[in-house]
């Protein structure tokens, strides 16, 4: 193979990883403040994708881009305030089981409302065609949807690590009680969480909506390799989940473009295992008491 | 008046244990009457990746029980469906014990999967009661897996691959030429990938590339660079289902030109691909704009009580118990061994398509015309399903049915004995 196209795959597996990591940045930081794995995070990536199909013909693809992501994140903020909220204190076995049950409730809803074939979504006409560096060829359409990823979780890390709100939130996930010593209530703060990291995921759901099939299972699919990113990257860590989610990408795009591709999957969890045996907290993983 | 009152409500009570000892005497009359029903076991997905499938079967077998009640039904009786998703091969063996051990089914319809049909059929041969396969394509299933109560209205592989590799052919794209494979990694694209391969091999051309795809990829950037840089002269897909769809989708977005085709299609997945994202040409069994007067009728009766046209996952359904209960009729039996006897004599059936079919003794395979079907240019699609125009039927009227199926050579079948 040239190597010019061994570069390309391991671009292209680099920005792969990329729609992992909207998925996986919301899954971690709901798991890592309020100690919930939200099974159902995959359903709200679909509801994300329904939502652009059903409010696009009327406020384009680039109206939806903002309001669909808004509704899903709003929509978050009313499983927090009367599911999640719930579960914060109990046995993690609880809302797990609660997560289940509501992400199997949201794809038969889906399945009810739109029926089981997949339907139909394109690319809008603006952000059609292909960007040619040289020999490289890569779509137009995903230089943007990778634009959007990137300014998101930049955005992201300068809420969390630079803002007042995000000291606290990262406060909050080390030692919960200490905060609430202070005097400072995490209520308010697990419900923006809850609407960022669902929000996020609402956004993958409109910018995958284009390229992927639409169909009520779709939710099911993205969320077992988006679990296995929090899991290498480690909880609690923002960057952790960031290398993470790329070297996912880069390792299944390696496996294909050496032509193992039966293998790719699989490549993944093996690559979970390792670091499991080698770093059990994961990449950057940080120690947090109340996990250990 | 109070007197009257007493008798009246004495009276009242009375009418009532009259009504309960009626009902009782009741009740078994109701219980004969559903017993008095014809009972047939639908299996199908109904969740997963075959579920938007198996939602076209479950609409098309409620449509051909209606019609064959409101015409009378079978031997007088009524049709009564027991539906339930198959869900996996293992779930699939243990609702056709149930449906044939306690539901006392005379027999089950449905499937898509290749496997579950395996497990149903096996179960079906232990109870000696006939399965109709509607879905599954491997041609294991009428080879080497091959059960004497199973009977298979899909079309196998090897018809797929034979009747689209004459447009193949007759576009030249074959022989001396480079094909890129992708193949879905189980035991449908397996079997498939055999059968494409004996065919390309057989007919000059020779593989550029061939991947296998986990069936739980979505993302194929990695597989259409690598499509791009080994310039084929036909990309062939050995895919099922979504990953159809997000190929089709994702390779309109790279912008790549190259012809593609493949061995496994169904319609919904054209339509889900949707105007611009679908190209290529592609078999399938049967299709919603096939001009006969039984297709014509079909696809009106089911647009009206659905709102859409049928898919030809919806075909074979329709088709399975359309079949049953004209070979019922005809026998005056519901007794699968007699029924078994009959489709092996070579009973012919009104299938929808120009030509009548046939069950071939030698595997149970429905010997039946074929379809290759090729996306319309963007300018001239008018709506969202007349997406693609068709190939005359395969075979042509003046060739056997035959001559599309697998021969004795490549699919062997001696029913287990």
């Amino acid at each position: 193979m040239s190597t010019m196209l061994f570069a390309q795959q391991i671009l292209n597996g680099l920005l792969d990883g990329v729609y992992y990591l909207l998925i996986a940045l919301g899954l971690s930081l709901i798991f890592s403040l309020g100690g919930i794995v939200n099974l159902a995070h995959g359903a709200f990536f679909a509801i994300g994708a329904y939502l652009t199909l059903v409010i696009s013909p009327y406020v384009g693809f680039g109206g939806s881009l903002v309001l669909s992501p808004v509704a899903v994140a709003l929509f978050g903020i009313l499983i927090e305030r009367f599911l999640f909220r719930r579960f914060y204190r109990s046995d993690p076995i609880l809302s797990l089981l609660l997560t289940f049950g509501l992400a199997m409730v949201a794809e038969q809803a889906l399945r009810m409302i739109f029926g089981a074939p997949p339907l139909s979504y394109s690319i809008p006409p603006w952000l059609r065609g292909q960007v040619f560096i040289g020999d490289f060829v890569y779509s137009f359409y995903r230089t943007v949807l990778l634009g959007v990823a990137a300014s998101c979780v930049l955005a992201l890390w300068f809420l969390l690590h630079k803002t007042a709100f995000g000291r606290v939130v990262r406060a909050g996930v080390q030692n919960p009680d200490m905060v609430g010593a202070l005097g400072i209530s995490l209520e308010p703060y697990m419900a923006t969480v809850a609407a960022i990291g669902i929000g996020l995921a609402g956004l993958a759901g409109v910018l995958l909506a284009p390229i992927y099939s639409v169909h009520p299972a779709m939710g099911a699919e993205i969320i077992t390799p988006a679990f296995v990113v929090v899991v290498i990257g480690g909880l609690g860590s923002f960057w952790g989940v960031v290398v993470a989610a790329l070297l996912v990408g880069l390792v299944k795009g390696l496996m294909i473009a050496i032509g193992y591709s039966a293998a790719s999957t699989a490549a993944i969890y093996l690559l979970m295992l390792i670091v499991l045996l080698v770093r059990p907290r994961g990449l950057f993983g940080e120690r947090i008491t109340r996990f250990e | 008046m109070s007197h009257h009152d007493e008798v009246s409500r004495r009276g009242l009570l009375k009418g009532a244990a009259g009504m309960a000892l009626l009902a009782g005497i009741g009740a078994p009359a109701i219980v004969r009457a559903q017993t008095d029903a014809i009972r047939i076991g639908h299996l199908t997905p109904r969740t997963g990746f075959l579920g938007p499938l198996g939602e076209y079967a479950v609409m098309a077998i409620d449509l051909a029980a209606e019609e064959i009640n409101a015409g009378g039904g079978v031997m007088g009786r009524k049709i009564e469906l027991l539906k339930e998703d198959s869900v996996n091969p293992q779930t699939a063996s243990t609702k056709a014990e149930r449906m044939f051990e306690r539901d006392n089914v005379t027999c089950i319809l449905g499937e898509i999967s290749s496997a579950s049909c395996l497990t149903i059929a096996q179960v079906a041969q232990r109870n000696k009661k006939i399965f109709i396969n509607t879905g599954g394509n491997s041609d294991a299933l009428r080879g080497n897996d091959c059960k004497k109560y199973m009977f298979h209205v899909e079309a196998q592989n090897s018809m797929y691959v034979k009747s689209v590799g004459r447009s193949f052919l007759r576009d030249g794209l074959v022989n001396g030429k480079n094909w890129y494979s992708l193949t879905a990694d189980y035991a449908f694209g397996h079997d498939l990938l055999k059968v494409a391969k004996r065919f390309m091999e057989g007919n000059g051309g020779k593989f550029a590339g061939d991947d296998l795809i986990p069936t739980d990829a979505t993302d194929f950037s990695s597989y259409l660079l690598k499509i791009r840089n080994a310039k084929p002269d036909l990309v062939v897909l050995n895919l099922a289902g979504n990953q159809i769809t997000n190929f089709l989708k994702q390779y309109a977005e790279f912008g790549l030109k190259f012809p593609v085709g493949g061995f496994g299609f169904d319609t919904a997945l054209a339509w889900a691909a949707g105007k611009g994202n679908f190209v290529g040409t592609w078999p399938v069994v049967w299709h919603h704009l096939i001009d006969t007067a039984g297709s014509k009728a079909f696809v009106a009766a089911f647009t009206k009580k659905y709102g859409k046209p049928p898919e030809n996952q919806a075909w074979g359904d329709y088709m399975a118990l359309k079949i049953m209960a004209q070979s019922m009729n005809e026998l005056k039996t519901t007794d699968s061994t007699k029924i078994v006897e009959h489709l092996e004599k070579g009973a012919k059936f009104d299938i929808l398509k120009t030509r009548e079919g046939y069950f071939r003794a030698q595997d149970h395979q429905l010997m039946q015309e074929m379809y290759a079907i090729t996306a319309l240019p963007a300018d001239q699609i008018k709506n969202q399903w007349d997406i693609f125009t068709s190939s005359a039927a395969v075979p042509g009227p003046n060739e056997s049915l035959e001559v599309i199926a697998s021969t004795k050579d490549e699919a062997t079948c001696n029913f287990g004995s």
